[in-house]
C-alpha cells in the first residue's frame, strides 16, 4: 500500500505527474486550438441565437419602460376591484403626454390592445384631448380621463395596464398551449372555437410519430437488401436511396406536387385503370396524406442510412446459426436478428422523428389547412403578424419538447445504444 | 444397434453458382454412423459448400444428400436436426451463454426443467459450468469455440456440421481443443462433418479424410493411409512434406518401375502409371531417405549439402540430389548426430517400395 502512495518521481526528480502534464500541455493546446473554430462557431450561430430566442420570448419591458410614472403610482393602488386612485392617472397622464410629444403613443395603444380590445380607441381619444389641449392639468385628472369614455370608467381596463407592469412575462408560452392570463392574474383556457395551437401540436405529434413508423416499415426491407446483397447491386440501390439527398427539398416537395394534385400523374393513372372516376378523383394534396406522403419519401434516407450501417455489421452466419438450430426463418429473425438492429432502429426513429417534429417546407407547400404543422405556424407569426417573441416562444416550447423525447429514448433504449453509422 | 454405413450419403451431387464452373463435381460420399470425417482441401476446392448443402444453406445443383436413407434436399435447415459449428462461432451477442445453449431447446419447446438440465450436461462437457450468466464478448476465443460446441450438441442432433471451427484460435490452443473435441465426439459418438484446411488437424481428429481439390474427392481413406499412401499428385503435395523427381517409365514390372529423371534413373513403386512412356511423377517423404543408410536399400545417390536448418527436434537438410537443389531431408536431433556441414557431399537411400510414381504434376 505504501509504495503505491509514494510519490513516483522521474530521473530528474520531478514528481511523474507534474512530468506528465507538461508532455501533454502542448497536446492539449493544439487539441483546443483544432476545435475552437466550431465552438465559437457553434456559440455564435446556436447558443447566442438560442438565448436571444428567449430572451426575447419572455421580454415586456416595452410598456414598462413606456409608463415608468404610472406603474410607480400603481404600487400605491391597494384595491384592486375600483378604479385606481388619482397618483395613477396623472402619472398616466404624464407618461402618455410624454410619449404623444415623441410620437411614441401608437404603439402604446396597439400594445395595450393587444391585452385588452378596445384599448386603442380610448388612447387615441385621449391623444386628440392632449393635442388640442382640452385637459385643465390643475383639476383631478381622474375626473377629466373618466369622462372622456366609459372604458376608462371600467376597472378591467385599468387591471389591464397593471398586468402589463413585470418586464418579463411568461404569457407568449400561455399562449402557445391556448391559454392566457385571466383579468385576476389566474391562469385561463381559451375558448374552444378558438384552441388553434393544441390542435396544430396535437397534429405535429401525430404526423411526426406516424412517418416515423412508415420510415421505418419502409426502410427496414430497403436497409436488410442494401446490407444483404453483393457489392455491384447494393452501391446501385444505395445511390437510388441516396438520390433524394442530392435533390433540392423544394423540387422533390414541387414534384410530389406534381404527382398528386388532383389533375396529375397519380391521379391520372387510377382514373385510367379504372380505380377511380374522373369526376371524383380523389384529393391527395392539401391535406395530410399529400403530408404524410412527401415527408415519408424525404425522412427515409435518415432511416435507412443507420439502419443499414448496423446490419452491415451483422454476421450472416448469425442467421444460419438460428436456422441450423432448429429455429423457422421468423423465429431467426425474430429472436436473433431484429434484436441485433434495435441500435440502429433507435437510431433512425430518433432522427426521423425529431426531424419530423420540425418540419417547415413540405407541410407548408403539400400541407394545405389541415396539414400544416406547428412549424408552419411559427413561420407565420415571424413573417406575416411579426409577433416575433410568441414565434420565439413557440420554437422554444418544439425545443424543450424534441429535448424531452430525446430523455425518454435515453431512459428507454439509452443513447449509447444508438448507432448512426 | 448396428451402425449404418450410409448414415449420410452424397449420391452423385453436383453445385454450381453460376451455372458456367462446378464447384462441386459428381460428388458420392458415404458417412458412417457415429464417424469422424474430415473434408479437408485448399480454399476453393468445394469442401466448404459440400457442408452447407448438407446444412441446408445451399441447395445441389443436381443428385441428392441423404440424412439416415432420407432424401433432404428439399427440407428446409431448421427441420434437419443438424447441429452446426460456425467458423466464427457464431453465438448470438445479445444473448447469455445459457441463453445460447437454451435457444435451440425454447424454439423445440422443450420443458423448461428439461432445458436447464441439458444446458448444465453441455456446458459441463465443454467444462463451462459457472459461465452460465455471461455474455458471448466476455468470454476468451477458447471459451466462445466450447461454447459454440456445446451449443452445437445441447439438442441432441444426429450430425453435427463443423466448419473450421478452430481457425481462429492459436496454435496452442487449437492443439488442446482438437483433442477436447475428439473426446467429446469418442465420449457421445455423434457423426460429426469436420471441414479444415489444416492437414495435421485433419489427421489428429478424424476417423476417415475425404482431400477435396478442384470439386472432387481425390482420396477418401483413414489418416495412416493418406498419409502414407497418396493415390495421386496432388495429395501427396498436399499432406505433409513430399519431394517430388519428374520423369518417365522406361520400364514396368508388377511392384516396381524404373523412372528416367533428366540425366539418371530411379526405381519406384509404381502407383498410377501402367506403361512404358508415361510421364510420372515420383513422391518420397523426406523422412523415408536415409544417410549413409547400412543395408542395402535398392536407391542410392550421392547429394550436395546446400542448407542446414535447426529446427529443435529436428534437422531439415537440403540437398543438390539428381539435378534438383530441393530435395529435404530430416534428420532427427540425438547425441549421435551426424556433423553436417554445407557443401558436404553425403550417400543417401530410400526403397522403392516408399518413391511412389503417380499422376505426372
Amino acid at each position: 500500500m505504501s509504495s503505491e502512495t509514494k510519490q513516483i518521481l522521474t530521473t530528474d526528480g520531478i514528481p511523474l505527474e507534474v512530468s506528465l502534464k507538461k508532455a501533454e500541455k502542448k497536446n492539449k493546446i493544439k487539441a483546443f486550438l483544432l476545435v475552437a473554430p466550431l465552438l465559437l462557431f457553434l456559440v455564435i450561430t446556436y447558443i447566442f441565437p438560442i438565448g436571444d430566442m428567449f430572451m426575447r420570448s419572455v421580454d415586456d419591458r416595452m410598456v414598462t419602460n413606456m409608463l415608468p410614472k404610472t406603474f410607480k403610482a400603481m404600487e400605491k393602488w391597494e384595491n384592486l376591484d375600483e378604479l385606481p386612485p388619482e397618483e395613477v392617472y396623472r402619472g398616466f397622464y404624464e407618461d402618455y403626454k410624454l410619449l404623444a410629444e415623441n410620437q411614441q403613443h401608437g404603439k402604446l395603444g396597439q400594445r395595450l390592445n393587444k391585452e385588452k380590445n378596445g384599448f386603442n380607441t380610448i388612447t387615441k381619444k385621449l391623444f386628440r384631448q392632449i393635442k388640442r389641449k382640452k385637459i385643465d392639468e390643475s383639476a383631478s385628472l381622474k375626473e377629466q380621463i373618466n369622462k372622456l369614455h366609459k372604458r376608462w370608467r371600467d376597472v378591467e381596463y385599468w387591471q389591464a395596464i397593471k398586468r402589463t407592469a413585470p418586464p418579463y412575462t411568461a404569457s407568449k408560452y400561455l399562449k402557445g398551449m391556448d391559454m392566457y392570463f385571466a383579468a385576476d392574474g389566474s391562469i385561463a383556457q381559451v375558448d374552444e372555437d378558438r384552441r388553434i395551437h393544441r390542435i396544430l401540436w396535437l397534429r405535429t405529434l401525430e404526423i411526426a410519430f406516424f412517418v416515423t413508423l412508415f420510415c421505418f416499415f419502409m426502410g427496414y426491407p430497403i436497409a436488410h437488401l442494401l446490407a444483404t446483397l453483393p457489392m455491384k447491386y447494393s452501391n446501385l440501390l444505395m445511390i437510388c436511396v441516396l438520390l433524394p439527398f442530392w435533390t433540392s427539398l423544394l423540387v422533390r416537395t414541387a414534384s410530389w406536387m406534381i404527382l398528386l394534385q388532383q389533375q396529375g400523374i397519380v391521379n391520372d393513372f387510377f382514373v385510367m385503370i379504372g380505380l377511380v372516376a374522373d369526376d371524383n378523383r380523389p384529393e391527395m394534396m392539401y391535406n395530410k396524406v399529400g403530408t404524410y406522403v412527401a415527408m415519408t419519401q424525404i425522412l427515409l434516407p435518415f432511416m435507412v442510412l443507420p439502419l443499414y450501417s448496423v446490419m452491415k455489421t451483422i454476421s450472416p452466419s448469425l442467421m444460419r446459426a438460428g436456422k441450423s438450430l432448429g429455429g423457422t426463418p421468423f423465429v431467426a429473425f425474430w429472436k436473433v436478428y431484429f434484436p441485433l438492429t434495435i441500435p440502429g432502429i433507435g437510431a433512425g426513429c430518433l432522427l426521423v422523428f425529431i426531424l419530423a417534429i420540425g418540419y417547415y417546407i413540405t407541410p407548408a407547400l403539400v400541407g394545405g389547412a389541415s396539414g400544416t404543422l406547428i412549424s408552419n405556424q411559427i413561420a407565420f407569426h415571424m413573417k406575416t403578424t411579426l409577433d416575433w417573441s410568441f414565434a420565439s416562444a413557440m420554437g422554444l416550447m418544439l425545443l424543450t419538447g424534441v429535448l424531452v423525447i430525446y430523455w425518454i429514448y435515453n431512459k428507454l433504449v439509452g443513447v449509447d445504444n444508438i448507432k448512426l453509422g | 444397434m448396428s451402425k449404418n454405413p450410409e448414415f449420410v450419403k452424397f449420391d452423385k451431387v453436383d453445385k454450381s453458382y453460376d451455372g458456367k464452373v462446378l464447384v462441386v463435381k459428381d460428388l458420392q460420399l458415404d458417412i458412417a454412423e457415429g464417424e469422424f470425417i474430415t473434408m479437408l482441401g485448399p480454399s476453393g476446392s468445394g469442401k466448404t459448400t459440400c457442408l452447407m448443402m448438407l446444412a441446408g444453406f445451399e441447395t445441389p445443383t443436381h443428385g441428392e444428400i441423404l440424412l439416415d436413407g432420407n432424401i433432404i434436399s428439399n427440407i428446409p435447415p431448421h427441420k434437419r436436426g443438424i447441429g452446426m459449428v460456425f467458423q466464427n462461432y457464431a453465438l448470438f451477442p445479445h444473448m447469455t451463454v445459457y441463453e445460447n445453449l437454451a435457444f435451440p431447446l425454447r424454439v423445440r419447446k422443450v420443458e423448461k426443467d428439461e432445458i436447464d438440465k441439458k444446458v448444465d450436461k453441455a456446458l459441463s462437457m465443454v467444462s463451462l459450468n459457472g459461465f452460465e450468466t455471461r455474455m458471448p464478448a466476455q468470454l476468451s476465443g477458447g471459451q466462445q469455440q466450447r461454447v459454440a460446441v456445446a451449443r452445437a450438441l445441447v439438442f441432441d442432433p444426429a450430425v453435427v456440421l463443423m466448419d473450421e471451427p478452430l481457425g481462429a484460435l492459436d496454435k496452442n490452443l487449437r492443439e488442446s481443443m482438437q483433442y477436447e473435441i475428439k473426446h467429446i465426439h469418442e465420449s457421445i459418438g455423434v457423426t460429426v462433418v469436420y471441414v479444415t484446411h489444416d492437414q495435421s488437424e485433419a489427421l489428429t481428429m478424424s476417423n476417415r479424410i475425404a482431400v477435396f481439390n478442384d470439386g472432387k474427392v481425390q482420396q477418401l481413406s483413414d489418416p495412416a493411409e493418406l498419409y502414407e499412401k497418396p493415390v495421386n499428385s496432388f495429395v501427396a503435395e498436399f499432406i505433409g512434406e513430399n519431394n517430388t523427381f519428374n520423369g518417365e517409365v522406361v520400364d514396368i514390372a508388377k511392384d516396381k518401375c524404373k523412372v528416367k529423371l533428366a540425366d539418371s534413373e530411379i526405381l519406384a513403386n509404381p502407383i498410377s502409371v501402367k506403361s512404358k512412356g508415361e510421364k510420372t511423377t515420383v513422391s518420397l517423404r523426406p523422412e523415408r531417405a536415409l544417410i549413409n543408410p547400412g543395408d542395402k536399400m535398392d536407391n542410392m545417390f550421392t547429394g550436395k549439402i546446400e542448407e542446414v536448418i535447426y529446427h529443435g527436434d529436428h534437422t531439415r537438410v537440403r540437398l543438390n540430389l539428381l539435378g534438383s537443389s530441393e530435395f529435404i531431408l530430416k534428420v532427427p536431433n540425438s547425441t549421435s548426430n551426424l556433423e553436417l556441414k554445407v557443401s558436404q557431399d553425403i550417400n543417401i537411400g530410400w526403397n522403392s517400395v516408399d518413391a511412389r510414381a503417380l499422376d505426372p504434376k
